[in-house]
């Protein structure tokens, strides 16, 4: 759905801001770009869009050059973007209707109104942009980008400075968009927000995709289990017999972690084994607990590096 | 050609002007109407006439002028700024619309109401001083002309600010002084010939100048070069818009 190829930007100013992109994007799916601040997440996004000029390299999107064959291209794409940028004296249903017209699709006030509906605006329908809420604001943003119903949705930021119920509220949104067959590019640095609704994760640095892979494929790739078991009592040091478990000791002797692959299929023995050992070994213990490693302790482990 | 984005900038526009009626129509036909009731009375009592035509009437043209010239700049100017400034303009340039329509939105719509307005600044006129329009084709056409010419020129401003003291400067310091110097209030032939040589340098001259002729069938200049004036001004403008989409000026980094 989304091709980018060789992509490079360097601003006037000689920063480099993006570097040789490859990007491919499957139609329908749910792609989440991760980066910390600065990392080209939004410059990406403002060239698929037509917003930036790349200095190299193109990008298609449906098949369609987006300098080339612009009209096309665009008329597939809706854009939510960073900054809460609205009118402020027109009406919520005014705006929306704007933007439809822009891409070039003729008036429908049932579909605005379904879309109103979906986003809860449809009561405010008829208020001044400048009297909603900040949540409100995001919301209409969204509402514009559907207006002229496109096959591809670019959020970037969408849930920056949101609360909690107005983010799930989004991701049902979202989630909802991607059943009825839009393909949804969304950049965040929450990770979480990535976790819970990515289909696939990219993760650029400094202007270079360093990683793109199925976010379930990641973690189990990536993805460390943890064992942390508590002793009965301490321990001088890891016995002998316990050494090919590479089995961490804490200060006070009490905790022992054991680190595992999530799939369990990168050569560690099973548990099952390690706890017939400890008892082999004498040593007791009262609780076991188990932790997964999140898309963000893996997301730091790929940044931290080059950072 | 998306004519739906036309029309959806256009309407949009006209929407502005109609949620500020005071400040977009009302403001400005008071003002220019107290400049031929003010300079009509006080001048008009002791100079009854200006080349046959009642002074009152002979000023009308000159002042719609004025009034043509400022809000064709202002409009044209604040439509395509104000976007830039909140950051909404994001919208237009990634929808699928070219750089013409994008201009014939916002052009079209500022060019609107300054024709709006000039027609209105006659009716006006038309209640307190007799009025005469000799060649109404050529009226409505320097009218429109020039407003178009005029709100290009204020798109271009609009795009070239990076601040609203910027966005005020060329009109203020500029256009408004060349309009009363252009022969607003008088007639080239009452200057002394240095300054009448002088006046001739100053483009607005030539549009007024063509301006009452459709009027009075009196001219400054020829009416050909008036009219070839306000259309090489256009051309110039429509090139420097080309430019400023062509490269992304101030629109695309």
């Amino acid at each position: 759905m989304v091709s980018v190829r060789h992509l490079s930007k360097t601003y006037a100013s000689g920063h480099s801001a993006l570097k040789n992109i490859n990007l491919e994007i499957a139609r329908g799916e749910i792609f989440a770009l991760l980066g910390p601040n600065g990392a080209g997440k939004t410059t990406l996004i403002s060239i698929i869009c037509g917003l930036v000029n790349a200095s190299a390299g193109e990008v298609r999107v449906a098949g369609h050059h987006i300098v080339t064959d612009y009209r096309a291209a665009r008329a597939c794409i809706g854009l939510v973007p960073q900054e809460l940028a609205t009118e402020s004296f027109e009406t919520v249903v005014d705006a929306v209707s704007f933007s439809r017209g822009l891409f070039g699709k003729a008036a429908n006030p049932a579909y605005i109104e379904q879309v109103l509906k979906s986003l809860s605006l449809w009561e405010k329908r008829d208020a001044r942009i400048m009297t909603l809420s900040g949540g409100m604001k995001r919301r209409l943003l969204i509402a514009k980008a559907l207006s002229h119903e496109p096959e591809v949705l670019f959020l970037d930021e969408p849930t920056a400075g949101v609360d909690v119920e107005l983010r799930r509220d989004m991701w049902r949104l979202v989630r909802g968009l991607k059943a009825q067959g839009t393909t949804i590019i969304l950049t965040t640095h929450y990770i979480e927000e990535a976790e819970e609704m990515a289909d696939r994760v990219g993760v650029i640095n400094r202007g270079e995709i360093i990683l793109v892979e199925e976010k379930a494929a990641l973690m189990r790739k990536l993805g460390q289990k943890q064992l942390a078991i508590e002793l009965s009592a301490p321990l001088a040091a890891v016995p002998e017999a316990l050494s090919s478990y590479h089995l961490a000791l804490s200060g006070d002797g009490l905790h022992l972690t054991y680190s595992y692959g999530v799939d369990g299929a990168v050569g560690e023995p099973p548990i099952a084994r390690l706890l017939a050992d400890l008892s082999a070994a004498g040593i007791a213990f009262d609780d076991l607990r188990t932790a997964q490693s999140s898309l963000e302790d893996i997301f730091v482990s790929l940044v931290r590096p080059q950072s | 050609m998306n004519l739906q984005a036309i029309r959806a900038i256009y309407a949009f526009e006209m929407a502005r002007t109609k949620r500020t009626l005071l400040q977009s129509v009302v403001s400005p036909v008071i003002s220019t109407s107290l400049y031929f009731v003010v300079f009509g009375s006080a001048i008009g009592a002791r100079m009854t006439q200006v080349e046959h035509v009642p002074y009152g009437a002979f000023i009308v043209p000159g002042l719609m002028m004025l009034t043509l010239l400022t809000q064709s700049i202002s409009n044209a100017s604040f439509a395509i700024y104000f976007p830039r400034f909140t950051g909404t303009i994001y919208e237009v340039l990634s929808a699928p619309v070219s750089p013409f329509e994008i201009m014939c939105g916002y052009v079209g719509a500022a060019a609107t109401k300054s024709v709006l307005l000039g027609l209105i600044i006659l009716a006006t006129a038309a209640l307190f001083v007799p009025m005469e329009v000799r060649h109404p084709f050529w009226m409505l056409a320097f009218l429109v002309l020039t407003a178009v010419t005029f709100s290009l020129f204020g798109f271009i401003i609009g795009i070239w600010a990076d601040g609203f003291e910027r966005l005020q400067l060329i009109p203020m310091l500029i256009v408004t002084p060349l309009t009363f110097l252009g022969g607003t209030f008088y007639s080239l032939d009452m200057l002394p010939p240095v300054w009448r040589t002088v006046t001739l340098f100053n483009p607005v001259v030539y549009l007024i100048s063509g301006f009452r002729w459709s009027f009075f069938g009196l001219s400054d200049v020829a009416v050909g070069v008036s009219f070839a004036m306000t259309t090489g001004f256009l051309l110039a403008c429509l090139l420097i818009v080309s430019w400023m989409f062509r490269t992304g000026y101030r629109l695309k980094s």
